[in-house]
């Protein structure tokens, strides 16, 4: 099998997110980046399926010079080789046509993301990829395996689980369960210094969504504290004032 | 601008986040002096059922009536979709963000050549340029996003629109219409469907009653779930206690887990890490029962207890159940 997992470059997930002044951009001061947890997800199955049945595990991102150390984090985890779109990822079909017009050329079996990454939580970039390349696309999922030529997934549906097969070459993107991510070992963080990182320059420039500015969540209001010797008092306020019950 | 609005049904019914795109979908045609159009595919789904879209604003419902719609594959739907925009000539698609709109929506927007704005929370601020308010950073913030392609499409984070009540709205000409696009076979096999039975589903819950680490061990759930059932809720837990087997890990609510938006989330014993709160910042009313009283849920709270747990929940159970019994 031969795989591409896409790697979004992603603010920690302890981050205390905050935006510049003029609320036009994320305030990076401080901030460290990892692999989207759901890529890594993603990329941690796809190694297990090479380990068992052979294969090759490529990662792509697109992104500045500033992502190549999650793209060596992603190597010494045990990706094969690693893809740089050298752009900057404003846009979700911008991003996924990159990703798209490099995969037509290399005949991957399978095209891994993260169900979403958690900063524009989008869940994007899978289906447009799939879409661009003609491919069956399963999102959501929560089980990959490779049998017989087919790949069996299990995704998530509205109040339960669907067991799904479809022809290869395909797409997906990894909900929790995927995989368990792993911890590199030092091997792996000494291999991945020589690993190959290929940087390509973008090849289209149709980007139809723009981010112009950010906020923070309102602030709550205080806390309303309530005696614990008397939670008929919690009950009345929840039926009268916030009316949910 | 012609609005064209996806009515997902589940086994022939249309449930509240499908009303919930219909009602915004309406508004925007009404904002932008349009039609609002909506789109069913399926396989039977009762003309009945189809009629009642005319309560959301709808002056049309196209209809595409086929077995292999039966279940589903993302591009069979993102085909035919993409022919009712065709025939309508929409200039905005609007979804429900759940999981059939995750799987639709992007393959529509590479097909449309659309920008596409997923997990919107708000009707466009201004229509010229197009501008959607959306979540970002996992509940840690919002993003307005501007649209420039001439088709946009928009996908609905699930309760963040109200829904018309109904018969607020009833176009008179309301009319359905069969509309049979090519039918590509199937790119999808689907062997089984696994129902969560007899339980409130978490993601589609009203109200959540969550655990944490305060409440000591699996054995002591009891008064979680009795809580839940008293409430008609849902049940859901932290990471940790995830991690450590007390509880399956599809109960697990947090920025690694699953994201939620219900009404009222009530949370046990979980001091409210920055992780954790990102699964569960949008919840419209958040309740924290905590013997600590520096613990961060406090600062997102709405209302707090401090206490411990196997006292002040038990006692809450019973006043529910006569508010219950009195309501």
């Amino acid at each position: 099998m031969k795989f591409l997992v896409c790697i979004s470059h992603v603010p920690d997930t302890t981050t205390r997110i905050t935006f510049t002044a003029d609320g036009k951009a994320l305030n990076t001061a401080g901030i460290q980046f990892i692999i989207n947890p759901y890529d890594e997800m993603a990329l941690t199955r796809a190694l297990e399926i090479k380990e068992a049945q052979g294969g090759t595990v490529t990662v792509i991102n697109v992104g500045t010079a500033t992502t190549e150390p999650t793209l060596r984090k992603a190597l010494a985890i045990g990706a094969d080789d690693a893809v740089r779109i050298n752009a900057d990822p404003v846009d979700a079909l911008f991003v996924a046509a990159e990703i798209a017009h490099y995969a037509q050329n290399e005949k991957f079996d399978a095209i891994l993301t993260g169900r979403e990454s958690i900063d524009y939580n989008s869940g994007q970039v899978m289906g447009m990829i799939a879409e661009l390349l003609g491919i069956p696309s399963v999102a959501v999922a929560t089980k990959l395996d490779i049998n017989d030529g087919k790949a069996n997934l299990e995704r998530e549906i509205d109040g339960g689980k669907e067991l799904v097969t479809v022809s290869i070459p395909f797409a997906a993107s990894a909900q929790k369960d995927f995989a368990e991510p792993r911890i590199p070992n030092m091997r792996g963080i000494m291999s991945a210094r020589t690993k190959p990182l290929k940087v390509i320059e973008p090849a289209s420039a149709f980007k139809p969504v723009l981010s112009v500015s950010y906020q923070n969540p309102p602030a709550k209001t205080a806390c309303k504290m309530i005696d614990p010797a008397h939670p008929e008092e919690l009950v009345n306020l929840l039926h009268n004032e916030a009316k949910v019950i | 601008m012609t609005v064209l609005v996806f009515a997902e049904n589940w086994e022939g019914k249309f449930k509240k986040p499908a009303l919930e795109a219909l009602t915004y979908g309406a508004e925007l045609a009404q904002k932008t002096g349009g039609a609002m159009c909506a789109v069913v595919a399926g396989n039977n789904v009762p003309a009945e059922e189809i009629k009642k879209l005319a309560n959301y604003g709808c002056s049309k419902a196209l209809y595409i009536n086929h077995p292999s719609l039966a279940t589903f594959s993302a591009m069979l739907f993102t085909g035919v979709i993409g022919e009712a925009a065709k025939k309508e000539n929409a200039s905005c698609i609007v979804f429900s963000n759940t999981y059939s709109g995750k799987s639709i929506a992007p393959r529509l927007a590479a097909k449309l050549k659309a920008g596409l704005v997923a997990g919107a929370v708000a009707l466009p601020s201004s229509i010229e340029p197009f501008v959607v308010k959306k979540k970002c950073f996992s509940g840690k913030g919002f993003t307005d996003v501007q649209v420039t392609s001439g088709i946009k499409i928009i996908s609905l984070s699930p309760n963040a629109h109200h829904i018309f009540a109904e018969g607020a709205t009833n176009a008179a000409d309301f009319k359905i219409e069969e509309f049979s696009p090519a039918m590509p076979a199937s790119d999808t096999t689907v062997s089984e469907v696994k129902k969560t039975t007899g339980k409130v589903v978490l993601t589609e819950a009203e109200i959540v009653v969550s655990g944490g680490r305060g409440l000591k061990g699996p054995e002591n759930w009891g008064i979680i779930e009795t809580l839940a059932d008293t409430l008609g809720a849902a049940t859901a837990c932290s990471k940790p206690v995830a991690d450590m087997g007390w509880r399956p890990h599809h109960e697990h609510v947090g920025q690694t887990g699953i994201t939620i938006s219900p009404n009222l989330y009530i949370a046990i014993g979980i001091s409210g890490a920055i992780q954790h709160l990102a699964g569960v910042s949008s919840s419209k009313v958040i309740v924290a029962i905590n013997t600590d009283k520096e613990a961060p849920f406090f600062q997102v709270a709405d209302y707090g207890i401090v206490g411990d747990a196997f006292e002040v929940v038990p006692k809450l159970t019973e006043s529910i159940k006569k508010f219950k019994s009195a309501h």
